[in-house]
């Protein structure tokens, strides 16, 4: 028992959460870009919603706490389903398994082999803190700082979600003039 | 070892690596817009995990703005991908290639 509650006041449950929640994130990862049994986009789509799930509660264990909701109801909830009802509307075909192109495979591993090595040379030089951060991303400190120092960019992303709405209206009527 | 800010970057970089590749290997549409959210939503665990580790909360305001972002993003660029599919009944970029010489 007292081993427990001192394992527990380190933070070692924390540690343990961490690596579940990782790993669940890259799994999903992984299986929305290459998922060896379908092809659908579909599964990629409910592989995205574990993903960001799994995300928020990383965001749980960052302490922002509000942030990991918000992911979960923003993306999860609006921007899926968003994704969700294109893919039925579209009604697309079963996607056949291309053979990916030698060309296009080089050039994506030479890319992504070039920002992996950018960021981890930028990891690299992360220096670590002994002291351990106290920072609470809860709604109230959040929403004073939004609604004292970043009013300015708050109303301007108003602006900015009713130019998209017009937007979206224009783009999807029947005829485009 | 301690869980710190390098693991959370680490996840982060893994993530963004792997929302690249899908951009550029597949083929459809829909699933490159999927990686491209997978690439945001890396952004913003880099972003909240710096946020965490210096004590400020300003990298948190920036996600909150860049969730917003991305949602009208994904709402136009989904209306873009309707309205090329009424004229060339396709999601496949193999197949919008009208503007190749």
């Amino acid at each position: 028992m007292e081993a427990i509650n001192n394992w527990i006041s380190c933070g070692g449950v924390e540690d343990v959460l961490f690596y579940v929640f990782a790993a669940l994130t890259l799994l999903c990862g992984i299986l929305v870009i290459a998922n060896p049994f379908s092809r659908n986009p579909v599964t990629s789509a409910m592989f995205l919603v574990l993903t960001i799930i799994s995300m928020s509660g990383l965001f749980v264990l960052l302490h922002a706490f509000f942030l990991g909701i918000v992911q979960i109801i923003v993306y999860a909830g609006a921007v899926m389903v968003l994704f969700l009802f294109v893919i039925m509307l579209l009604d697309l075909k079963e996607e056949l398994r291309r053979k990916i192109k030698m060309f296009g495979l080089v050039a994506g591993l030479i890319s992504v082999g070039t920002v992996a090595s950018i960021f981890l040379k930028s990891l690299a030089s992360v220096k670590t803190d002994a002291a351990p951060p106290a920072l609470e991303g809860d709604t109230y400190a959040l929403g004073k700082l939004l609604f004292t120092q970043y009013t300015l960019p708050f109303e301007i992303v108003s602006v900015l979600l009713l130019v998209a709405m017009i937007g979206v209206i224009l783009l999807s009527k029947k005829k485009l003039e | 070892m301690h869980v710190g800010l390098q693991h959370y970057l680490a996840v982060s970089m893994i993530l963004f690596c792997l929302g690249l590749l899908g951009v550029i290997l597949r083929r459809n549409l829909l699933v490159m817009y999927m990686s491209l959210e997978l690439m945001l939503n890396a952004a913003n665990l880099a972003l909240v995990s710096f946020s965490r580790f210096n004590n400020k909360l300003d990298g948190q305001v920036l996600v909150f703005f860049i969730i917003t972002v991305a949602a009208a993003e994904v709402a136009v660029g989904l209306a873009l991908i309707v309205a090329l599919f009424r004229k060339r009944q396709s999601a496949h970029v193999e197949d919008l290639t009208s503007m190749k010489l």
